[in-house]
């Protein structure tokens, strides 16, 4: 990671942790002893003063770093597609009638036969960074995959009802 | 005796009452609830409005076991590796605060030619801002990730960690042990407080682990009972009950420590409230008036100190001028600490007598003036004012060519 983190301590509170963007802004998150937590947004004129101070409970602040996660790698993977010409990133759902529904991920043999990669799942908010062979599909899941054009239909192809070989 | 309990139990409840209902007002103006309990007990007290008989005791032990509570949870805020790990980085800042704000009242008393003894009592009613206001003013006012914040915080530390040291200074030389005892009796002290931080950066855990974190029943008896049996047991060695408590607040740590904190703040609140009326009923409003004066002229003057030492502490990492003064104006409320001394004191002949009013003058003062300048840096007009402020000198060196 490029990203500077500043850890302070605030005695009889927790701690707090800063982040400078490279518009120079700051972005600190305040975590209190009791585990409640505080997204604070520092003033522009006044770099020392937080504008805003947001409580998070713990579902939230978990919910808001997988969006602020998922975002990231999808950024990166984006990146990618620009170094690399020729390769593709795409989202594939896997629908309910998927015949992987309830099957792992090794199952579909997709690296073999299509030469493409299963790079993440998309599950709810969550992000599961490259998955295992062993890793289970269900209706919903979206999946990142990487790979050339006809690679990636390939998978496309195999996650969807119609299987090529079968 | 049956009849004297019925009329303690009116008197308590009427009190407790309309604490209850200046708590709200307090809240719903902003304001520290203190000053109004203060001022409540000054109304009640000998000399009072309406003089309260049957409850005085009752008054008189609740206010003991307030102070032991709010030292206790003082405690329990801090971890020993806080206390350590933050005397090292913030020493300086504790240093400047501590030459600017004791020298004044000190001097102040020996102005008014009213003795050493008194003097060093003075001196610790203004050095210790009250970490009680300042902390819920930081919490209000969103200000707790604020970069100046931690400075603030350091100070208190320090603060704390030095009337652990000054408390039994104090009670000791108050005792009228004279200067021999009062160094044998800060040998002891020093020594005390530096055996329990290492026992519990140590043995915090083995300490904290003969208490059981989800029984609450139990949790609460268990560190109410060992805070109350060590205060009392520090007030018999006369190293003062309060500092007894503050170390057994430190040396728990953890969930325990956590726990303890939420089933032990509706007592502090109870018991913190008792102790504030207590002060003001052992105070004769008739002795008020002479001091006022006095008292406003030392407010200003280490009110002015304060913003100093927080613009100081500020500025050693490098925080601009508007952090600058919300550090140094938020430092201003002085509570329950001051109010702690001049309380010892008020028990000694060697003191002068005007002290405690002055005290209780004084910290009305400073807990009411302090949350509300500490507020000044957010008014839209200051912070314009500031920024121009910043904004000319930062052209000062290119309309001059030179």
């Amino acid at each position: 990671m490029r990203v500077r983190v500043e850890q302070t301590a605030l005695p009889g509170i927790g701690v707090r942790h800063d982040v400078i963007t490279e518009s120079g802004r700051r972005i600190g998150v305040v975590s209190h002893r009791n585990g409640r937590r505080d997204l604070s947004l520092y003033d522009e004129q006044d770099p020392d003063s937080c504008v805003a101070s947001i409580p998070l409970t713990d579902d939230e602040a978990e919910a808001l770093a997988d969006v602020l996660g998922a975002s990231l790698m999808l950024g990166q993977l984006s990146g990618l597609r620009q170094q690399a010409a020729g390769l593709l990133t795409e989202q594939i759902a896997i629908t309910a009638g998927s015949r992987y529904v309830g099957r792992p991920l090794g199952a579909t043999k997709a690296r073999t036969r299509t030469s493409a990669s299963i790079v993440a799942v998309l599950r709810d908010a969550e992000v599961i960074a490259s998955p295992d062979p062993s890793f289970v599909f269900a209706a919903g899941d979206v999946v990142v995959v990487v790979g050339t054009r006809d690679g990636i239909d390939g998978v496309s192809r195999i996650l969807a009802k119609m299987d090529p070989d079968g | 005796m049956h009849h004297e309990t019925t009329v303690l139990l009116i008197e308590v409840g009427a009190l407790l009452l309309g604490l209850g209902l200046l708590g709200r007002f307090a809240r719903r103006i902003g304001l520290s609830p203190i000053p109004l309990y203060l001022l409540a007990g000054l109304a009640f007290g000998q000399g009072g409005l309406l003089p309260l008989n049957a409850s005085e005791e009752f008054f008189a032990t609740g206010a003991e076991i307030g102070v032991i509570l709010l030292l206790v949870m003082l405690g329990l805020e801090y971890s020993a590796d806080e206390l350590v790990g933050n005397l090292r980085s913030a020493a300086p800042a504790g240093l400047i605060d501590a030459v600017l704000n004791a020298l004044p009242g000190a001097a102040f008393a020996l102005l008014l030619g009213w003795g050493w003894l008194s003097a060093i009592v003075l001196a610790g009613v203004t050095w210790v801002s009250s970490s009680g206001v300042i902390a819920k003013v930081l919490a209000d006012l969103g200000r707790l990730g604020n970069r100046e914040t931690p400075v603030i915080l350091s100070v208190l530390v320090i603060e704390d960690l030095a009337m652990a040291l000054y408390l039994p200074l104090v009670t000791a030389l108050l005792g009228g042990t004279g200067l021999g005892g009062g160094g044998i009796a800060l040998g002891v002290a020093v020594g005390t407080v530096v055996l329990v931080l290492v026992v519990a950066t140590r043995y915090g855990h083995a300490i904290s682990a003969i208490f059981p974190v989800n029984n609450p029943e139990a949790l609460l008896l268990g560190v109410l009972g060992l805070t109350l049996l060590v205060a009392g047991l520090a007030a018999q060695l006369k190293v003062s009950a309060a500092v007894g408590a503050f170390l057994v607040g430190i040396a728990v740590s953890g969930p325990v420590a956590h726990n303890a904190t939420e089933l032990l703040s509706p007592l502090r609140d109870l018991f913190a409230a008792v102790f504030f009326v207590f002060f003001g009923l052992a105070t004769n409003p008739a002795d008020m008036p002479p001091v006022l004066l006095p008292a406003l002229g030392l407010a200003v003057l280490t009110m002015a100190t304060k913003v100093a030492t927080g613009y100081f502490a500020a500025g050693r990492i490098g925080v601009a001028l508007p952090g600058r003064l919300r550090a140094g104006l938020g430092l201003i409320p002085r509570g329950e600490f001051s109010i702690v001394i001049a309380g010892l004191a008020v028990t000694s002949s060697a003191v002068e007598p005007s002290l405690a009013p002055l005290a209780t003058a004084y910290v009305l003062i400073t807990v009411v003036s302090g949350p509300l300048l500490g507020r000044l840096p957010d008014v839209p007009a200051v912070k314009v004012w500031l920024r121009r402020h910043r904004d000319r000198r930062r052209l000062e060196p290119a309309t001059n060519p030179e």
